[in-house]
C-alpha cells in the first residue's frame, strides 16, 4: 500500500510464521491444541470464544496463526473511522474461485475475518489501540453465516455476542478533530441486512476488483493468494477499483466509493432494492445513480430536495444531505455509521459541485 | 493514564434450552436483549411474547426466521417506545415470510415503525403504530410498511402519525389491507407499485389524504394494477401536509379523500365520502417529468361506483387549488385532470364514474403529462361508460378462520 495515499491505512495484522510457530509452541502447555480448527468453523452453533476458533497466535488476537492471511481492500467501508484488519481463511489444499464481477466463491470451511479497532488518536492509529468486535463470515455447507464477537476489556478475548452492543469511543479523527462515537455493534440479522444479496448471505469485500492491489504483506493480492494455494483462477490483469481517495477522475472515484459504502444494499437484490437507487459502480444508468432522480422511499429523509443529485449543486442533492446527517432515520448509510465521513462527503460534495446544471 | 476508550460488554448468554413455552418477557434492563436474542434465535412455529407493560428500547429489533409469531398482550396493553432510538431506520424489520405480528403498540421511531421486505405471507394484526406527538414532519415515514412480498395481511391496525403513509404496501402482490385505521398520516393508507391489492372497511380520518393508489417510475416492480378500494369510511381528511418538500407525498393536496396516480384496473366502490375539502376522488397522471421507457404514467381503466358522498371540495388545497375560482372556488366530489396523453402518445384511458347524476364529476382537460394548468380545458361531462372487469377478490392462504383466531 502505497503511504500517503489512503487516509485509512491499515498496518494490518503481523503475519503467522516462525513467530507464531514458536507461540504455538509455547502456548502447547495449554489444554487445547494450536492452529485453526476445523471442526469449530463448521460446529453449527457458534463458538462462545473467538479463541476457540484458533485463528490467532496470541491471546489478545494480535498474531494471525498459520494460515491465515492477512488482506485489505481498495476501499474501505467507512466505519465511524475505526481500523479495520481483514484476514482469510481457506482450508488447507482448498482454493476459492476467481471470478472477475463477484465476490470469490470460497469453499466450505472459509472464514473472513475482520477486526474493528480504535486508538485514542486515529493520526497515529497503532498507538494504544484497542480492539473493540472482531466479525466472522463463515462459510457453511448451507451458505454464509455471520458471528460477531466483542473483545473484553483486558483485550485478551473476545466473546459471542449476537445483539451486538454500543461502545462509547472517545477518539481523535484522521484530521485531528475530537469525536464522540457511540459505537454501535450490529446484531446477527444486522450482519445481514448488508451482507445479503438476492436473499442469499453474501460476503462483500473479497472481489477481485476490491483485493487488486498492492496487500499488507507486500506483493498484490491476487498474486499472493495463487501463491499461497487459496485463489484459482484469476488472470494476469484482473480489475482493480480505482481508489477513491487516490488521483483518477473525481466521477470514477466518487462512483468507487458509493460502490463500496451504499451499494451493497443500494443495487437490484440487495436490501434498498426498492427505492430504485442503485449505487453500484457498474449502474449506467444516471437516473439509477441518482441524477435528478426523485426520492422513492425516502420518507423524511428526502429533507427540502426533490433530487438525489442535482448536478452542480451539493447543497439541493439528498445525497449529500444524508450523508451528512447523523440522525437515525435520516442518516445513510443505516448501520454502520454514527458520525460523519467527512473526507467521504467532501468527496460526493466535490463531484455533484462539478457536475454541468441541467434540468430534470 | 485517563481511560479513553469506555467500552460496555454486551453478553448475550443463550438462553438454555427449555421444552416448555418461554414465559413472556417483562419490561425492563434486558429486555432488549432478552427479545432480540429471541428473535434471532427463533424456530419455525416459535411464538416470542412480550408481557404487558412498556418498552424503552434504543436500538432496532429484527426478525429473520420463517413462520414466527411475535406477540404482545394487547395494543396500548404492550407498548414499545422507541423515544430514545439511536439506530437502525425502523423499530422492527422483518426479512422472512410466514410471520405474524400481533397484539402491541409502537411509539415514536426515528424511521419506519414496521417495515418488512421480502417477507412473504405476513400479518400484521391488532397493532398500533403512533407518533405521540401528532403529525410533525419529523416523524417517521411509514408506519407498517411491507414490500417487495407477496401475500400481505394487514387487519385491525391503527397508524397516527407517519410523515410519509400510515399504511403503505410497496410493490407487493396480493394485498388485504382490512379493519384498519389511519389517522393523522400525511397519507392514510397507501398502495403503491403493486398488483391485486383490496383495500376494505377502513376509517381514514385526519390525514391530508385518506387512501392513495400511486404506480412511480423508475422501481424494479412497476406497472401497479387491480386495486379495489371498497366499504372504506373516508371523512374529515383535514389535518395540514406535512411532509418534507422532496417527499412524492408532499404532494398531495390536504384534504383529499382518494387518490389515484397512474396504474391500472384501479376500482372504488361503497365508500363512504365525506368533509374532504379539496375532492372525495382524485385521479392524476403521473406529473413530474421521467427518463423510464417502460413507465406508463397514465391512470387507465378506472371505475368509481357506487359511493356516498357528503359535503367536500368547498376549499381546493395544492396545486389545483389556482383552477378553483374559476369553478365558483369549489370542485365536485371527483375530479379527474383529463390527462390521455405522454411522450407524443395517447391512450383511450376509461376513467368510468358510475355515480348517481348529482355527484360532481370534472374532468381538467389538461390532455398531456407533464400538465401544463395553463392548458386546463374543464368540462363536467363524464367518460362514456365501459365494461371493465373488476378483479377477482384478493385471497390469502393465511388468512383462514383459525389462524385469524390463533392470532387474536
Amino acid at each position: 500500500m502505497k503511504a500517503g495515499v489512503s487516509i485509512r491505512t491499515n498496518k494490518g495484522w503481523r503475519p503467522g510464521g516462525w513467530l507464531a510457530a514458536f507461540m504455538a509452541l509455547t502456548l502447547a502447555a495449554c489444554s487445547q491444541p494450536a492452529g485453526v480448527r476445523d471442526s469449530v468453523i463448521l460446529a453449527d452453533d457458534p463458538a462462545p470464544k473467538l479463541s476457540d476458533y484458533g485463528f490467532f497466535a496470541d491471546a489478545g488476537g494480535r498474531e494471525l496463526a498459520e494460515g491465515v492471511v492477512a488482506y485489505d481492500l481498495v476501499n474501505p467501508l467507512f466505519s465511524d473511522y475505526a481500523s479495520k484488519y481483514r484476514a482469510v481463511y481457506v482450508p488447507g489444499g482448498k482454493q476459492a474461485a476467481y471470478s472477475a464481477d463477484d465476490v470469490f466463491d470460497f469453499p466450505v470451511g472459509s472464514v473472513l475475518i475482520k477486526t474493528f479497532a480504535f486508538a485514542p488518536d486515529m493520526r497515529k492509529p497503532e498507538e494504544g489501540e484497542r480492539y473493540i468486535e472482531t466479525r466472522l463470515l463463515i462459510r457453511k455447507e448451507a451458505g454464509w453465516t455471520a458471528w460477531p464477537y466483542i473483545w473484553n476489556a483486558e483485550q485478551t478475548e473476545a466473546v459471542y455476542a449476537p445483539v451486538g452492543g454500543r461502545h462509547v469511543i472517545e477518539t481523535i479523527a484522521p484530521d485531528g478533530e475530537a469525536l464522540s462515537i457511540d459505537y454501535a455493534v450490529p446484531n446477527r440479522n444486522q450482519c445481514k441486512l448488508c451482507h445479503s444479496k438476492d436473499g442469499e448471505f453474501t460476503p462483500i469485500g473479497p472481489s477481485a476488483r476490491s483485493l487488486n492491489h498492492d496487500g499488507p504483506h507486500g506483493p498484490n493480492q491476487l498474486a499472493d493468494w495463487t501463491a499461497r494455494g487459496i485463489l484459482s483462477g484469476a488472470p494476469d490483469a484482473a480489475p482493480a477499483a480505482p481508489a477513491a481517495f487516490g488521483d483518477t477522475a473525481i466521477a470514477e472515484r466518487a462512483r468507487a466509493w458509493l460502490d463500496i459504502n451504499c451499494a451493497h444494499c443500494h443495487r437490484a437484490g440487495g436490501g434498498a432494492s426498492n427505492s430504485g437507487l442503485f449505487l453500484a459502480w457498474n449502474e449506467t444508468n444516471p437516473t439509477g445513480w441518482g441524477v435528478h432522480k426523485r426520492p422513492t422511499a425516502a420518507g423524511r429523509g428526502s429533507g427540502d430536495d426533490l433530487f438525489v443529485i442535482e448536478p452542480g449543486k451539493p447543497d439541493e442533492s439528498i445525497l449529500v444531505s444524508r450523508l451528512q446527517s447523523v440522525e437515525p432515520g435520516v442518516l445513510m448509510p443505516e448501520l454502520g455509521r454514527t458520525v460523519v465521513d467527512r473526507e467521504g462527503l467532501a468527496l460526493i460534495r466535490e463531484w455533484i459541485a462539478g457536475m454541468a446544471p441541467s434540468t430534470p | 493514564m485517563r481511560a479513553l476508550i469506555a467500552a460496555v460488554s454486551v453478553l448475550a448468554l443463550a438462553a438454555a434450552c427449555d421444552p416448555g413455552k418461554p414465559a413472556p418477557i417483562a419490561p425492563g434492563a434486558e429486555a432488549y436483549t432478552q427479545l432480540q436474542t429471541r428473535l434471532q434465535d427463533a424456530k419455525a412455529g416459535d411464538v416470542i411474547e412480550l408481557a404487558e407493560g412498556t418498552f424503552n428500547f434504543t436500538e432496532g429489533l429484527s426478525l429473520d426466521v420463517d413462520n414466527v409469531t411475535f406477540r404482545g398482550a394487547g395494543i396500548d396493553k404492550t407498548i414499545i417506545s422507541f423515544k430514545e432510538q439511536k439506530g437502525a431506520g425502523e423499530g422492527l424489520l422483518v426479512t422472512s415470510d410466514g410471520v405474524t405480528l400481533t397484539g402491541f403498540t409502537m411509539q415514536d421511531t426515528k424511521g419506519d415503525g414496521i417495515k418488512s421486505k421480502g417477507a412473504d405471507n405476513i400479518t400484521y394484526k391488532d397493532l398500533k403504530v403512533i407518533w405521540t406527538g401528532g403529525p410533525l414532519p419529523t416523524n417517521g415515514a411509514y408506519g407498517v410498511y411491507p414490500v417487495e412480498s407477496e401475500n400481505v395481511l394487514v387487519d385491525g391496525v391503527t397508524v397516527s402519525g407517519a410523515s410519509d403513509a400510515g399504511i403503505y404496501v410497496g410493490q407487493s402482490k396480493n394485498i388485504i389491507v382490512r379493519n384498519s385505521r389511519a389517522e393523522y398520516n400525511v397519507a392514510g393508507i397507501e398502495i403503491e407499485n403493486s398488483m391485486n391489492a383490496d383495500v376494505h372497511d377502513n376509517v381514514a380520518t385526519k390525514n391530508a389524504g385518506g387512501i392513495l393508489v400511486f404506480d412511480l417510475p423508475n422501481l424494479k416492480i412497476m406497472g401497479g394494477h387491480s386495486t379495489r378500494i371498497f366499504n372504506n369510511q373516508i371523512v374529515e381528511n383535514d389535518t395540514q401536509n406535512f411532509a418534507p418538500p422532496g417527499n412524492i407525498v408532499a404532494g398531495v393536496p390536504t384534504g383529499t379523500g382518494v387518490l389515484l396516480m397512474a396504474n391500472r384496473n384501479v376500482h372504488v366502490f361503497g365508500n363512504t365520502f365525506d368533509k374532504n375539502k379539496t375532492a372525495h376522488v382524485m385521479v392524476v397522471a403521473y406529473s413530474e417529468s421521467f427518463d423510464d421507457a417502460n413507465y406508463n404514467p397514465l391512470p387507465r381503466d378506472f371505475v368509481i361506483r357506487d359511493n356516498t358522498y357528503g359535503a367536500g371540495g368547498n376549499d381546493p388545497q395544492g396545486r389545483l387549488s389556482p383552477l378553483a375560482p374559476a369553478l365558483g372556488g369549489s370542485l365536485p366530489a371527483i375530479v379527474w385532470d383529463g390527462v390521455t396523453g405522454y411522450g407524443g402518445k395517447t391512450e383511450d384511458v376509461r376513467i368510468v364514474v358510475r355515480e348517481k347524476p348529482e355527484v360532481g364529476f370534472i374532468s381538467l382537460g389538461l390532455g398531456t403529462t407533464p400538465p401544463d394548468l395553463t392548458k386546463a380545458n374543464p368540462s363536467m361531462t363524464r367518460q362514456p361508460d365501459a365494461q371493465i372487469e373488476e378483479p377477482a377478490a384478493v385471497v390469502l392462504e393465511h388468512d383462514k378462520p383459525a389462524a385469524s383466531a390463533a392470532a387474536g
